[in-house]
């Protein structure tokens, strides 16, 4: 039977409670949202906080809000309700596609954005795609609120840009007009980690690429992206070679480690061919011939 | 600390250790033990419970974030104690050979409430992805699917015998 240390535990009532208990209670106090991460870590005592804060009830951070020119997900989303989502369906269709294999259904109902963010695993499936679309997290401390590009936001495993006695309460999605977007993940069985996975975000004007994201995630690519190949296709033709051709530079140019899903080479192999998948179905996506 | 949680409708008051798992309390305190506790990592499903509607892995869910919610058990399906009060699921589970040594069953069957409450008419598609995060060891899942299915057309029975009797009414 696995069963966490002892901690105290308090349930933060609001944004300002949280930043004021993670405060007092110091560096060992930890947040706790869905816990589908942080539980289990404290039942194998990875993770022993005196403290956790129970951020739960906080439902002004569960909204999805349409504003002008970009849609800010709350932290406190629920998995299940980003994959629900009319509005980042339309949007940003690779969200959708990255949440439908984003563990199991029964988990999507109680893990969150927000956690998923801060946990920074390195085979996290949402940091590759808010990178891909260059999402920007915003982060709140008792001074107020700073905004971190998510492409900065991870400072390595399990390691982020939110301090101590921040909390990450959004991530901001730019909409950008005419552009379409796609993720793909390789996993050994449904609700598994990905071995690579791999997403991309295109804005086509005519047959020419305008911009271009492109996220990785698994395959040990810095900050989840791939700068090569989207310096290769900017500017460029939205052909099928030249996609074909971005897989290869991402492939080259990420750094997978040997585990139990597999070797470095079938990694580096997996990450090409999803890249080179996942343009082909932005591309579709943003011409109409695929929803 | 005190909690105070609905179970199956009761509200039960507990002093609890902040680390206990939801999975615990409803086992160990309220002897609530047809919620299955099986891989304690949250990845058979076995444990599955509906907290405040949803389903949830009470293994991953300490009994503190439960204070105030509601809760559903296996124990809460049924109307009552009699073959005749028994949940659709659950029926559906019995004519259908959906349990074979019935350790996966109870969350099997939240999961499967869950899914029809919102979906009364589910493809095997999408009930095989509902329960998608469930494991049966037996292996079972053709005639679990097939219970789900039987359930869900006996509630569209129903649910057409009601309203053929209202129309009727209204005639």
């Amino acid at each position: 039977m696995q069963v966490p240390a002892q901690f105290e535990y308090f349930k933060a009532t609001s944004v300002d409670d949280a930043i004021a208990l993670l405060t007092r209670h110091g560096p060992e106090s930890f947040l706790v949202a869905g816990g589908h991460s942080l539980l289990p870590m404290m039942k194998l005592r990875l993770a022993e906080p005196e403290t956790l804060i129970d951020i739960n009830g906080l439902d002004d951070l569960a909204v999805i809000a349409v504003e002008s020119d970009r849609v800010r997900i709350g932290a406190m989303v629920r998995h299940s309700a980003l994959l629900a989502s009319p509005v980042i369906a339309e949007h940003f269709p690779i969200l959708t596609d990255a949440e439908r294999v984003i563990a199991d259904p029964v988990v999507r109902n109680r893990g969150t954005v927000g956690g998923s963010l801060c946990q920074a695993d390195p085979s996290e499936d949402l940091s590759a795609a808010f990178s891909a679309m260059r999402a920007t997290a915003v982060i709140r401390g008792a001074d107020g609120e700073r905004q971190v590009p998510v492409r900065e936001f991870h400072r390595g495993p399990y390691e982020t840009a939110v301090e101590h006695e921040e909390l990450l309460v959004a991530v901001e999605v730019p909409i950008l007009a005419g552009s379409s977007s796609a993720y793909a993940k390789l996993e050994r069985r449904a609700g598994d980690w990905a071995v690579a996975a791999a997403g991309a975000m295109l804005r086509l004007d005519g047959d020419t690429v305008a911009e271009v994201g492109i996220g990785l995630s698994a395959v040990g690519a810095s900050h989840f992206v791939a700068p090569e190949a989207e310096d290769l296709l900017r500017g460029g033709p939205a052909t099928d070679d030249a996609f074909v051709e971005a897989g290869r530079l991402a492939a080259r140019h990420c750094s997978p480690s040997a585990d139990q899903r597999g070797p470095v080479d079938y990694k580096r192999h997996l990450a090409g061919e999803l890249t080179t998948r996942v343009l082909r179905r932005a591309a579709r996506r943003s011409r109409g011939e695929e929803a | 600390m005190q909690i105070t949680v609905s179970v199956n409708g009761e509200s039960y008051v507990r002093d609890v250790e902040p680390r206990l798992l939801l999975t615990h309390f409803l086992r160990d305190e309220l002897r609530l033990t047809g919620t299955h506790w099986g891989c304690d990592t949250s990845n058979c499903g076995a444990c599955v419970v509906r907290l405040d509607g949803v389903p949830v892995k009470s293994c991953t869910v300490l009994a503190a974030m439960a204070d105030g919610a509601e809760v559903t058990t296996v124990e809460g399906l049924a109307h009552g104690r009699t073959e005749a009060d028994l949940d659709p699921v659950q029926e559906g589970f019995m004519v259908c050979h959906g349990l074979q040594c019935g350790f996966c069953t109870p969350g099997m069957m939240m999961t499967s409430r869950a899914l029809l409450d919102r979906d009364p008419d589910p493809s095997a598609e999408t009930i095989r992805e509902a329960i998608s995060g469930q494991i049966c060891r037996c292996t079972g899942y053709e005639n679990i699917v097939r219970s789900v299915q039987w359930a869900a057309a006996k509630e569209a029975a129903a649910r057409e015998a009601a309203d053929t009797e209202s129309s009727e009414a209204m005639a």
